[in-house]
């Protein structure tokens, strides 16, 4: 858990001209995108905009063609799971990766068990770091800890994803369709969760389909059209409609406004 | 906008929607309830076993009085050993989720390892034997995991390789000689036929009981020491009532006189390292990050790679530990008839030890079972041998029976494996 002090809106990963193709498809022609300190940072985009690609590319599971990658004023090269890792960048997936037959706490630790002698687990130690961390994120809807993750709902299951993904000294969470296969009670609850992420200074990338949430928690919309940033807009300053706009037409003019021209053009 | 606060009709209160919960409830009431949820989620648990175990016994009883006698208790106790040092390995590699075939016919590489390093021309001392047959346990088990991690072979069909191979191995071992005695060695043959005195007996059940007791109280201490929410005392005195009962029971019926002409007395010295292997293994099972790692590699294969645990060297591992402990049951079945012959590992040994391991409840499926369940589900499968041959049934009748308990083991696993995947935890 990052307990430091940042500035919130100060640029804390900078991507500029990021390319990316498998073989003859270029998944990213160009991007530019800025992940700003402490802010919730939304990544919309019709399905095959690249925004998986783009967040492989941050975490290091696929590496860049061209392109910079800045974090923190420091140019990077990340080409491995681990070098995101130890920048701070962890990836919640949509598919949470739990093992439903761990509880909590060895979900929270899995792979990186806190021992003492004798090669022994240190049980109390992880489940009582395992319950700071969930009430240091507010995360009041877990019974025990030491359930095991199968009966948990796909509220708490993403609660527990997120918090394994904070405990690290993470500095850069991004969370891949965070609410996509939950209740509406479900969705609040992850969502406030994203929300105190962002207020303990740890900067969010939410990928989501789902607009209302995006303008729930988001303090920045970034829109990616066909592998190129159409948009870094605050959600205080456009509407709802003029993001489905930027999504499907990469303008966030309205459809008369973008006809026009091309009615000329082909007058 | 910068910490741009959510509106309470923006997210409404989550908590308001969800039911009461408060973090770490230990009470009793709370725990049973937790065991009956982690019952319907498909966690079977110990009980069928133990139910099956006690059902078992009545009926065996009220057929034949001779079966509740300390003497025959011993016996099956004695008569289990091998299989459920064996079934022990097994739990291991069903928790990943493969299989292992071949254990029989690597306890029978055991025995012949051990037999051929004792005796002949260059015959060396018991415990060099016992370290080979150890070490051969472990290159079969690295071989077959290697096989089944690298080049992907299904284990079922890498190990049924294996019990065709070693087989072979036992046959080209002792085939010379037809058989191969251990007499010569008291050591080897006081495994499975040596007993304690009635006196060390009774100082082992103290000494473990004052363990485990201790155990308990100081988890308990640091449980408060760290702010967490203590277990409910009377769980943890019944734990130790259980377990202090266990070795009473257990000491009372191996310190009464068992012989026909002369006196017998005393637990049996295989039975000591049953329990000595149960408690090593489970341990590493669920104290150890290697066994951490067994249970995740078994849930979800893909979370445990992505949370950095290096799969194959889990996977591969496994197999070594199912080989060494069928090398160690091989030894004490060598042991218990004091011959190896060339047939040694075979009969029923293999499905024996499979089916202690399922009918302890251990899932066919992966990452659930534990080690003790083995050791259960070996006790039932003596049982069923021993009750059967005390009713004077044929070898073909106790077979089916046994087949029959088998099959309604797995019924309940899959059964709470149905359970798992309705309830969505699949």
């Amino acid at each position: 858990m990052t307990g430091a002090l940042v500035n919130p809106g100060v640029p804390l990963l900078q991507l500029q001209g990021v390319r990316k193709h498998f073989g003859a498809v270029e998944a990213l022609k160009g991007v530019d995108f800025t992940v700003r300190a402490g802010l919730v940072t939304a990544l919309v985009g019709d399905n095959g905009a690249g925004k998986s690609t783009l967040i492989k590319c941050i975490a290091g599971i696929n590496t860049i063609d061209s392109g910079s990658m800045v974090w923190e004023g420091q140019l990077v090269t990340i080409t491995d799971p681990s070098d995101g890792a130890a920048l701070g960048i962890e990836v919640v997936y949509q598919d949470l990766a739990l093992c439903d037959n761990l509880d909590v706490v060895q979900n929270m630790f899995l792979g990186r068990e806190i021992r003492s002698g004798l090669r022994r687990l240190d049980e109390e130690m992880m489940e009582a770091r395992t319950r700071e961390t969930l009430a240091s994120l507010s995360v009041t809807t877990i019974n025990s800890v030491r359930q095991q993750v199968a009966e948990l709902s796909g509220g708490q299951r993403q609660s527990v994803a997120v918090a394994r993904a904070v405990m690290w000294n993470s500095r850069l969470v991004i969370l891949d369709e965070p609410t996509a296969a939950l209740g509406v009670a479900q969705t609040k609850q992850v969502l406030t969760l994203v929300r105190k992420l962002a207020d303990q200074g740890i900067s969010v990338v939410l990928i989501s389909h789902n607009l209302s949430d995006v303008f729930a928690v988001a303090d920045r919309i970034a829109v990616l059209r066909l592998g190129r940033m159409v948009a870094d807009v605050d959600p205080d300053e456009v509407t709802s409609n003029e993001v489905v706009q930027l999504i499907t037409t990469g303008s966030a003019r309205s459809t008369d406004e973008l006809e026009a021209p091309l009615r000329r053009g082909f007058a | 906008m910068i910490n741009r606060s959510l509106s309470p009709e923006a997210l409404g209160d989550t908590r308001a929607d969800l039911p009461v919960e408060r973090a770490g409830d230990w009470s009793v009431r709370a725990l049973v309830g937790a065991y009956l949820g982690r019952l319907r989620g498909g966690e079977v648990g110990s009980m069928p076993v133990v139910v099956g175990l006690l059902a078992l016994s009545v009926f065996f009883q009220s057929q034949n009085s001779h079966f509740l006698t300390a003497g025959n208790l011993t016996n099956l106790l004695v008569q289990g050993a091998g299989v459920a040092m064996i079934a022990m390995g097994v739990v291991f590699v069903l928790l990943i989720g493969e299989l292992d075939l071949s254990v029989g016919y690597m306890s029978g590489v055991g025995g012949a390892v051990l037999a051929r390093s004792v005796t002949g021309s260059h015959a060396h001392a018991w415990w060099i034997g016992i370290i080979l047959a150890l070490l051969a346990g472990a290159a079969m088990g690295l071989v077959q995991g290697l096989l089944v991690t690298f080049i992907n072979l299904p284990s079922f069909v890498v190990t049924l390789a294996g019990l065709l191979a070693f087989n072979g191995v036992v046959l080209e071992a002792v085939n010379a000689d037809g058989q191969i005695s251990l007499r010569q060695s008291s050591q080897l043959v006081y495994i499975s036929n040596g007993v304690l005195t009635p006196a060390e007996g009774w100082l082992l059940a103290i000494a473990v009981t004052i363990g485990y007791a201790t155990l308990q109280v100081l988890r308990r201490m640091r449980r408060t020491r760290l702010g967490l929410t203590p277990r409910p005392l009377a769980l943890m005195l019944w734990r130790i009532a259980i377990v202090a009962s266990v070795a009473v029971t257990l000491i009372l019926v191996t310190n009464a006189d068992r012989g026909a002409l002369r006196p017998i007395r005393g637990l049996p010295f295989v039975v000591v390292l049953v329990l000595l292997a149960m408690v090593v293994l489970s341990y590493i099972a669920s104290r150890t990050a290697f066994g951490r790692h067994v249970y995740a590699v078994g849930g979800h294969a893909e979370a445990a790679r992505r949370a950095g645990i290096k799969v194959q060297s889990v996977r591969v591992g496994v197999f070594m530990l199912s080989g060494v402990m069928a090398a160690i049951g091989g030894i004490v079945l060598a042991s218990r008839l004091q011959v190896v012959v060339g047939t040694q590992g075979g009969g029923q040994i293999l499905l024996y030890a499979i089916a202690a391991a399922v009918v302890g409840g251990t899932s066919l499926f992966g990452g659930h079972g534990r080690v003790v369940n083995a050791v259960l589900g070996g006790l039932v499968v003596a049982a069923i041998d021993n009750g059967m041959g005390l009713l004077e049934l044929s070898a073909g009748s106790k077979s089916i029976y046994t087949g029959i308990v088998l099959i309604a083991a797995v019924t309940v696993d899959s059964l709470s494996r149905r359970g798992r995947v309705s309830s969505g935890r699949g």
